[in-house]
């Protein structure tokens, strides 16, 4: 990196000094220039982001089917919720793929540690373990179904060590943790790719320092690597748990929810109320929205909290 | 360097070391492998139940072929080019923009306009289905290529600020100030400096914005009904639907989709994982 120290810089107030006698425009420009700057981002992200937000949670306050008027029924679509059992297996089959897909993390952490070595062709065998992560989610999912077919792989594999051949989609008891697993295999190689760089990033000089104070194996791994492993621990689970509550691509691909909304989750759950042939109930389908939003705010208020302890070091 | 060069170990780890690795890669990629073998076999093999063996016979260029010839795939493909480029090309010009007035004004809402747009970007997509889904109708965009770019630059602006702001925000701040004393108009400075020194970054997040557009389905889903603007991604979907039992043309159809965001990533590698990272690695 260039370092650019000109000496002449330092002058303080340099920018009323030169802008005293200029027009209005120029004497505005410092003031107005972020807005002009900010406005075609800001605006777009209003009406399509920060808007449809406040929009949905009035929404899921109304009987509506998208067509005929919408009437205010209060708080009633939340109140059919708790009596709703699909509502309680999505929600728990969210919590099934949070607690499950937190497995990517450590699973990630040792990819990244395995392969964190200079041998030949390394980069391109790293690469190949991030492939996953670039092909669309539609294609894995179409992958795992195949897999899980009867006469795909594991079917014919369990049937031969004699536990019999075995739809693992068909049956309510498996289904989710199929699509899980299938969901996780991208997600390792996420957090394996953050590792990698967090490893990369290693102050060598503690390390080393460690080393000679007779440091090894779990005892270096757990006082000098993971701490300084935080950041990306931290960016990890992030990922992780809003990857996690995004999980409707599998399980649109994989079963649609079935069999009997038995591998369905809170996120595919609300799109099938509101947008399919079971009905459009998009109050109903608001209502459950803004459960898995008000799940995922807690994520996002931890993560800008974090960020803004950030900020307010760096000024 | 952690873990200990494998160079420094004892020999008989060293070997054990290149063996592991490619075994392991082997495993980790039977999905992958299995998909590609199953792309070149015919029907027979299909029919036979012949999944995991050599294929019979190499046919996946004629499985290509009966792909386009049979199936929309050569308008999903081109919808997905569609609607991919110019929400790279929106997002990333747009966030450029943003990112350089929140990394280089001090200005009182500044951090608040900051974490609206982070926040924003981590918001589940259920809540804003229904609202961006009726505002898409009533701009006459429902079903349009241009509908769903609209709302995917939009959303990806999110990202795009967090990334170029940080970004910017590490570049020399005297550089601003020495341009601004001499006289340098600040459209000048954001054009004349700002967008120069902030190519690789530039270059990081359109790769990355190419494969989350290209591989996005749930949207395709809500803002598009018909074949004439349909993306891969929900083609593949309503593919699978119609496809049980051919899976070797499936497969050939998944390759196919994974294609262009595998090339993109070995091209810019660097800056893809690059883009991944060090975009909110300040966290």
């Amino acid at each position: 990196m260039v370092s650019y120290t000109t000496p002449f810089l330092t002058v303080p107030n340099s920018t009323q000094f030169t802008y005293r006698k200029s027009s209005w425009w120029k004497r505005n420009q410092q003031r107005l220039t972020p807005w002009i700057f900010l406005f075609p981002g800001l605006l777009l992200f209003l009406v399509y982001v920060i808007w449809p937000i406040f929009n949905s949670l009035y929404i899921s306050l109304l009987q509506w089917d998208g067509l005929s008027p919408a009437i205010f029924v209060g708080i009633s679509n939340y109140v059919e919720l708790l009596d709703d059992e699909y509502f309680y297996i999505s929600l728990m089959n969210n919590l099934k793929w949070l607690i499950l897909f937190m497995l990517a993390v450590p699973i990630g952490l040792g990819l990244a540690i395995f392969l964190n070595q200079t041998i030949f062709g390394i980069r391109l065998i790293k690469s190949l373990f991030f492939f996953p992560f670039v092909i669309s989610q539609v294609v894995i999912g179409i992958i795992f179904s195949w897999f899980y077919n009867p006469r795909g792989v594991i079917g014919p594999f369990l049937d031969k060590i004699g536990l019999g051949n075995y739809a693992i989609l068909a049956d309510e008891n498996f289904a989710t943790y199929g699509i899980i697993f299938a969901g996780i295999y991208p997600q390792i190689a996420y957090c394996m790719i953050l590792y990698l760089t967090g490893l990369n990033n290693l102050n060598t000089d503690q390390i080393e320092a460690g080393r000679m104070d007779g440091a090894k194996g779990l005892s270096l791994f757990k006082n000098i690597i993971l701490p300084q492993l935080k950041p990306a621990t931290f960016l990890a689970i992030v990922v992780t748990v809003i990857g996690s509550l995004r999980s409707f691509d599998m399980v649109a691909i994989m079963t649609q929810g079935g069999p009997y909304g038995s591998s369905n989750v809170l996120a595919y759950y609300m799109f099938e109320t509101a947008l399919s042939e079971y009905g459009y109930r998009m109050g109903y389908g608001s209502a459950i929205a803004a459960v898995l939003f008000t799940i995922m705010m807690f994520y996002i208020l931890f993560f800008i909290y974090r960020m803004y302890q950030g900020e307010k070091k760096g000024l | 360097m952690f873990p200990i060069p494998i160079q420094k170990r004892p020999l008989i780890n060293r070997i054990s070391y290149k063996i592991l690795v490619p075994v392991s890669l082997f495993i980790w990629l039977i999905p992958l492998l299995g998909i590609m073998l199953t792309s070149i076999r015919g029907l027979g093999d299909i029919t036979a139940g012949n999944y995991w063996g050599m294929p019979s016979e190499f046919l996946l260029f004629s499985n290509i072929k009966e792909v386009f010839q049979n199936t929309p795939m050569l308008t999903y493909i081109i919808n997905s080019f569609k609607i991919t480029i110019p929400t790279v090309i929106g997002a990333v010009a747009i966030s450029c923009m943003t990112g350089f007035a929140l990394a280089s004004y001090k200005f009182k809402a500044n951090l608040f306009i900051f974490f609206t747009f982070i926040a924003g970007n981590f918001v589940p997509f259920q809540i804003l289905m229904i609202p961006v889904r009726d505002l898409t109708f009533q701009m006459g965009l429902y079903d349009t290529v241009t509908g769903l770019v609209l709302f995917h630059v939009a959303f990806q602006t999110g990202f795009c600020t967090l990334f170029m702001r940080n970004f910017i925000k590490a570049l020399p701040n005297e550089l601003f100030e020495a341009a601004r004393i001499d006289g340098t108009s600040e459209f000048n400075i954001f054009l004349k400096i700002v967008v120069p020194l902030t190519r690789p970054a530039i270059a990081a997040l359109s790769v990355l914005i190419f494969t989350f557009i290209w591989n996005d389905f749930f949207w395709a889903t809500v803002l598009i009904q018909g074949q004439h603007a349909m993306p891969i991604t929900a083609g593949l979907k309503s593919l699978n639907g119609q496809w049980v039992t051919v899976y070797h043309l499936l497969s050939a159809g998944s390759i196919m989709a994974a294609v262009p965001p595998v090339i993109m990533f070995f091209l810019m590698q660097k800056h893809f994982i690059a883009g991944l990272t060090l975009g909110a690695s300040k966290g």
